[in-house]
């Protein structure tokens, strides 16, 4: 699959199929899917068991779901102030969501479905979604003076107000891209690689030393994509709290 | 052990799963993620947005309603468990420092009282040895008094026998020389002679 007839197919790992047999199919559920109801289930069953011990003085996998919520839970806390308690289980779940996907990834053979741009564009949607929403519903028609901040002078308001409105909009682009572009780019180098570590082994006698330099690469690389993927899932959450911010304060 | 075997059971359900997804059969030209003109590929993008909603919406109820609450209830009640343990401390340690001044001051108390009566037993002992010296003083000045009135008497009878040894004496010797001695003119002479000496 990764070599077809000596050359590089990197991006055949995106591609999409339906699991679970003919109802997957019937339905559309391809194996992103499978791996997103897997996060979920992780996310859960890592909260319940947090949760379910709630010893006074946590062991490791207590310790792990509580470092999760406090460390949200401050995020949220930090940006928002007190009025973002109730949006904190929302920025939990898009933190989860994108960790895991962006951990399960890591697995081998495992399908990264934050490196789908339909899949980031969507969560960016429901968070710009949201997050206008709840600004209308806290200032009403007032949400709108966020596209021309006061003390501006009037007459640059035709200039103003279409860039406020661009990069208000453009939230939900920047959003889905930068996880999307960070995964595919980190997945293709993983595969690229690992491609040339094949194609060097087989090399004749130098084959296995010269094979030896790719692989160290993806050894560097696998850690590198360890990080990005607890960094995007970050930035991802942060961003999400400072435009729940923006809607609940407006500047 | 039963974890090592979920996991394992894990890692072989996964190249399974990857073995089903190569199984397209019109090649994918491009990135896949935006080959939304592909026959399969393009209804499984919709399909997987579609999907990716509901989960993520049991997702988000599941944490607001179920697992987050619960686990805010955890650390809450470590929160208060703290603070009461720590309010137990400070009111202990407030007990412990009111006993302690109890005992400073009590100390200093019975330190003062012994002082006073210490002080009390001098000023008792002076006062009883000041009156038995005033007593013994007064009585030794009687006594002293009494001597001297007594030395006075001695001394004034004395004196009171001296004028009839002296007139005896002065007639013996007038007798003798004279022959014959008048008692009264002797007396009156030994008195004046006494007179002029200053011993009458």
């Amino acid at each position: 699959m990764a070599v077809e007839g000596k050359t590089i197919d990197a991006l055949s790992q995106f591609e999409l199929s339906p699991v679970l047999g003919v109802f997957g199919d019937a339905v559309s559920f391809s194996q992103s899917n499978l791996f997103m109801v897997i996060a979920v289930a992780l996310t859960f069953g890592l909260m319940s068991a947090t949760a379910t011990r709630g010893a006074l003085v946590p062991g490791r996998l207590q310790a792990l779901g509580e470092s999760a919520y406090e460390f949200i839970a401050g995020m949220v806390r930090d940006q928002v102030g007190d009025e973002g308690k109730k949006y904190f289980p929302f920025v939990f779940s898009i933190f989860m969501f994108v960790l895991f996907g962006n951990l399960l990834g890591m697995l081998p053979y495992a399908f990264t479905f934050t490196s789908h741009i339909a899949v980031t564009l969507t969560l960016a949607v429901v968070v710009w979604l949201a997050v206008t929403v709840i600004a209308l519903q806290r200032h009403g028609m007032h949400f709108f003076t966020y596209f021309f901040p006061e003390g501006a002078p009037v007459w640059l308001a035709p200039i103003i107000i279409p860039v406020e409105i661009i990069s208000y909009l453009s939230r939900m682009v920047s959003l889905s891209v930068r996880l999307f572009a960070n995964m595919v780019a980190g997945h293709v180098m993983l595969k690229v690689f690992a491609t040339f570590v094949v194609l060097l082994g087989g090399l004749g006698a130098v084959g296995p030393f010269v094979a030896a330099m790719p692989l160290a690469v993806n050894v560097a690389l696998v850690g590198f994509e360890f990080l990005v993927a607890f960094l995007q899932a970050y930035v991802f959450a942060i961003l999400t709290s400072i435009y729940l911010h923006d809607a609940v304060h407006l500047h | 052990m039963r974890r090592v075997m979920t996991l394992a059971a894990l890692a072989a359900t996964l190249p399974t799963l990857a073995m089903a997804a190569s199984s397209s059969a019109v090649p994918v030209d491009g990135m896949p993620q935006l080959a939304f003109g592909h026959p399969t590929q393009g209804r499984l993008l919709v399909g997987q947005v579609v999907w990716q909603l509901l989960i993520f919406i049991a997702l988000v109820y599941m944490m607001a309603k179920v697992a987050l609450p619960r686990v805010g209830a955890v650390i809450e009640e470590r929160h208060n468990r703290i603070a009461a343990d720590l309010e137990a401390a400070q009111a202990a340690k407030a007990t412990a420092d009111a006993a302690m001044a109890a005992h400073r001051a009590a100390t200093e108390a019975a330190r003062a009282e012994a002082r006073a009566s210490v002080a009390a037993a001098v000023h008792a002992a002076q006062s009883e040895a000041d009156a038995k010296a005033a007593v013994l003083n007064t009585r030794l000045n009687a006594q002293i008094a009494e001597a001297e009135a007594r030395i006075d008497a001695a001394r004034t009878s004395a004196m009171g026998a001296l004028r009839g040894v002296a007139a005896d004496t002065a007639e013996a010797l007038v007798l003798r020389l004279v022959g014959k001695a008048d008692r009264v003119a002797v007396e009156a002479a030994v008195g004046r002679e006494l007179a002029t000496r200053g011993r009458a």
